[in-house]
């Protein structure tokens, strides 16, 4: 016990000197240009679409699959993660995000198979995000049927 | 001016995330999962619609956006076919996002090779 609370101390003192000290203005900057960038394009891709003669859902629905399109090509492609590594948050939590967290690993692990690699591990990220999505969504509807409406 | 609202709104949430990942180490697979059940609440509480009005996809865009739909699409569907809506009305609303997640990444792992590590 002692020796692995020791070792344990040591590996967490060693990380800390070799993790580079994360400039944290510099990494919120960096988040706020690149998913504000997104969120702007997205709005462009809204104000585009209302001028056809769709319903305002049909369009928000309409630009979240063009998001999430473009974000499995550019992970196809490799280079969402290379964004990821310089916009940190500003590519994880738009919609991009979650849709790269589902086909990045899609494609990692195509070569596990394509039921037990591809299909299950699809949802190593998306899995808890609906899991806990449905769960809050199920909590919210029993407040607003009991105290809501 | 709606792209401007979309861009600082979308980018301050996003910063909000970022000092997540600084400060606390959380994975970004918690934050996604955060980001969705506060949305989801936020949207619960009435709190996130406005914001929805004000910026547009700078609050629809985020993941946060993903959890305002399935409180909305929630409440929707309890005002429509009562207490069953409590069971249908969050995935619903989430049905078109996640299929379409779904099938691009389908798409996307077909085409694709992994890249070596």
């Amino acid at each position: 016990m002692d020796t692995s609370q020791e070792s344990k101390k040591q590996y967490e003192k060693m990380v800390e000197t070799v993790s580079p000290n994360s400039p944290i203005l510099k990494n919120c900057l960096r988040a706020f240009f690149s998913g504000g960038a997104i969120c702007a394009f997205g709005e462009g891709l809204y104000l585009y679409y209302s001028t056809f003669s769709f319903a305002e859902k049909e369009v928000s629905l309409l630009v979240s699959i063009t998001l999430i399109a473009i974000s499995a090509v550019l992970t196809a492609f490799g280079i969402y993660p290379k964004l990821g590594k310089h916009c940190g948050a500003g590519t994880i939590v738009p919609i991009t995000g979650f849709a790269n967290s589902v086909a990045s690993p899609a494609i990692e692990f195509k070569k596990e198979g394509m039921i037990l690699g591809m299909g299950a591990k699809m949802f190593l990220v998306a899995g808890p995000v609906i899991v806990y999505g449905t769960l809050s969504s199920v909590l919210v509807g029993i407040v607003y049927y009991f105290l809501g409406r | 001016m709606e792209l401007i609202k979309a861009f600082w709104v979308g980018g301050l949430i996003c910063v909000i995330g970022q000092i997540l990942l600084d400060k606390t180490k959380l994975t970004s697979a918690r934050i996604l999962v955060a980001f969705v059940c506060a949305g989801c609440i936020l949207g619960g509480l009435g709190i996130y619609e406005p914001l929805k009005e004000f910026a547009g996809a700078g609050a629809t865009v985020p993941l946060t956006g993903f959890g305002n739909n399935l409180a909305a699409g929630v409440k929707e569907e309890i005002d429509a076919i009562g207490w069953l809506g409590i069971f249908t009305g969050g995935l619903k609303s989430a049905a078109g996002g996640i299929c379409a997640a779904v099938v691009a990444a389908f798409l996307a792992a077909v085409f694709a090779e992994p890249k070596g590590k």
